[in-house]
């Protein structure tokens, strides 16, 4: 809990101070040119550069920003929390869009010396979070109005969403990873909680923050009926079948009812202009685990 | 008097002063050139030559291209040159002090406990103290003092009336280490998911988080250190022979340790702190230069920081390239190209290896 509060104190702090650094910067380059050369840092930023149809003025993008699948054709400047000021320049932006988070804060330090504009993308993980994240990316482009009409859309399909997955009474563990045998589960203030509650469903466990190792007494004492993972391509990943071999989840009625629910992490846990479909899925596979 | 320890070292294993002096100047040609090299090259495309070429005609440079010179390369070229130095040096240092091949700055407790410095900034964060007065240099600062800490805590569990036990300082070193190292655990429990791969990110090292800023605080440290270090050259070739053997010499074997312990908890933590966890160095480099040059450390202690300055500062280029616009972490390429280099100097002259 308190680890968690003060990393969003920090993340407060840091956005606070970058957007004091950097809000002059952002005004002159909106008010004299529209950046054309941008860098899109986070995932779920790019997901709206290209919703709003403004991909064309991508120069790069991060690690995590892997859909669409065009997006992976750009040139990647390292994972989201490592950019090196170097690379940054090098594909020569006159813009960094970045999601809050983004660091380290000494490579933004460089970058506003050379008079780049940064903007802050703020996170978070419900619909509020979404429209907000919408308006910050389209702004930041210059192009509000189809921001504003986009995340109206979304908000539509959200809510659409949300009504039409209704309130269920299952609960689901969701598994980030299982290493060795041991469950990485997400906790409280985790995108995986909070899809599963605009899904309708609850998070099976409580009590900690973020994500991570539980015991198998406390798999066996959240008694999930569901299991939610992240689809993985890669080989030797952990399949469905390695969760349900797990002696703690076989015996919950998650595991007795071979009820394991795979989506795509990004899709699942992007909270962007893909949630409504997120949550529409997530609620259609809990369903069906239901019957 | 300690020169009668140099001179009985140089006739047991030959005097190769003329060989040492001659890698000296081949390793200070290497550093200019390298350190070329690391203002010219990187992934963005701003040119030195054609820089330097306007700056003498007395044209203005574009901001883009100061930035990129001024703010980026050079102060990672520094920070890379006494990392390296200082890394390398350290090693040699206790290499000589423990007379143990392995010995590295992580045997004093240095190593673990700037990790557990680190991790505790990255993850209890802003709920420490002085977090939010020193911003951006709070996990430099907290990792130097992790080391410091540690290192000074394990001199005086090994110094009892005056006299500091090497044997001591080697096993307590171990256990010290074995408990940060799960006080780093505890953390790492407790740590989320993007605090998590802060701190592997960090463990692996990096120099682009280099600036200014932490130079001008590291730069003296490192460098006070590494001049120190070289006057303890000819008491460290007397602890060769054995302390009792050294002290007979009238060596002042105390002052040996403690001054070569205070260097090296110095330097490498400063270094560590900024540049974050990079191995190898330490190791590699001075046997690398013992097999070239022989173990007399009046030459083994120069070379070193001259051996490791080129060595971190090429590792940092081909960070900064093999992937650009994104960053390999350095310790992956020291490691990578260090490594195998290393067994091929060792398969090829097995044997000749000695202290």
């Amino acid at each position: 809990m308190n680890q968690m509060s003060s990393l969003c104190r920090l993340q407060a702090a840091m956005a606070a101070a970058l957007l004091a650094l950097f809000s002059f910067g952002v005004l002159e380059a909106t008010a004299e040119t529209v950046p054309t050369r941008i860098v899109s840092v986070g995932g779920s930023v790019t997901e709206i550069v290209y919703a709003l149809g403004q991909e064309h003025r991508l120069v790069a993008r991060d690690t995590t920003s892997n859909y669409p699948v065009e997006a992976r054709s750009l040139p990647d400047v390292g994972y989201v929390r490592r950019l090196s000021p170097e690379g940054l320049l090098s594909v020569a932006p006159d813009m960094i869009l970045a999601e809050e988070g983004a660091g380290p804060p000494e490579t933004f330090e460089v970058l506003a010396n050379s008079g780049l504009p940064i903007v802050t993308v703020p996170m978070g993980y419900d619909l509020p979070a979404v429209q907000s994240k919408i308006r910050a990316v389209s702004e930041a482009l210059g192009v509000a109005d189809a921001g504003e009409e986009l995340a109206l859309q979304v908000t539509a399909d959200v809510e659409e969403a949300i009504r039409a997955a209704g309130l269920r009474d299952q609960s689901v563990l969701f598994v980030l990873s299982m290493q060795g045998g041991r469950i990485m589960a997400a906790g409280g203030d985790t995108a995986a909680q909070g899809v599963l509650e605009l899904a309708g469903a609850k998070n099976a466990i409580s009590g900690f923050d973020g994500y991570k190792l539980v015991s198998d007494e406390a798999v066996l004492t959240a008694a999930p009926d569901v299991i939610l993972m992240m689809q993985s391509h890669r080989r030797g990943a952990v399949s469905p079948g390695d969760v349900l071999a797990h002696p703690a989840i076989a015996a919950t009625p998650a595991g007795r009812n071979q009820a394991v629910l795979q989506m795509d992490g990004m899709l699942l846990l992007g909270f962007s202009v893909r949630t409504g479909q997120a949550v529409s899925e997530l609620a259609a596979g809990l369903a069906a685990a239901d019957s | 008097m300690a020169a009668t320890a140099t001179d009985v070292m140089r006739r047991q294993v030959g005097d190769r002063t003329l060989k040492a002096r001659r890698v000296t100047v081949v390793l200070l040609t290497l550093l200019l050139l390298v350190s070329v090299a690391g203002l010219a090259v990187g992934a963005a495309e701003t040119s030195l030559w054609s820089s330097l070429v306007a700056w003498a005609q007395g044209e203005d440079l574009s901001l883009r291209d100061q930035i990129v010179l001024l703010h980026i390369r050079l102060p990672r070229l520094l920070t890379g040159l006494l990392a390296g130095a200082a890394l390398a040096t350290s090693g040699a240092l206790l290499q000589g002090l423990f007379r143990n091949p392995l010995a590295d700055p992580e045997i004093i407790g240095v190593s673990a406990g700037a990790s557990f410095g680190a991790v505790c900034a990255i993850v209890l964060g802003a709920a420490l103290p002085f977090a939010g007065k020193l911003g951006a240099a709070f996990l430099p600062v907290l990792a130097f003092a992790g080391a410091w800490g540690a290192t000074l805590l394990l001199y005086r569990i090994a110094t009892r009336h005056g006299r500091t036990s090497v044997a001591t300082m080697l096993l307590a070193g171990i256990a010290l280490s074995a408990l940060t190292m799960a006080l780093t655990g505890v953390l790492i429990y407790i740590a989320d998911d993007a605090q998590m791969r802060d701190i592997t990110f960090w463990n692996m090292g990096s120099l682009s988080g280099a600036n200014w800023n932490k130079l001008v605080i590291a730069a003296p440290v490192i460098f006070v250190s590494l001049v120190a270090a070289q006057a303890l050259g000819a008491g460290l070739n007397a602890m060769a022979l054995g302390e009792a053997a050294a002290r007979h010499m009238g060596v002042s074997v105390q002052v040996v340790k403690r001054l070569t312990i205070v260097c090296v908890a110095a330097a490498t933590g400063v270094s560590v702190a900024i540049s974050g966890g990079i191995g190898f160095v330490g190791i590699v480099v001075p046997h690398v230069l013992r097999l070239i040059s022989g173990p007399d450390h009046k030459h083994l202690l120069v070379n070193s920081a001259l051996l490791g300055a080129c060595v971190l500062v090429s590792a940092d280029i081909d960070a900064r390239v093999i992937i650009a616009p994104a960053e390999l972490p350095i310790g992956i390429i020291t490691a990578i190209l260090g490594g195998p280099f290393f067994l091929w100097i060792l398969l090829r002259q097995r044997g000749v290896l000695d202290l």
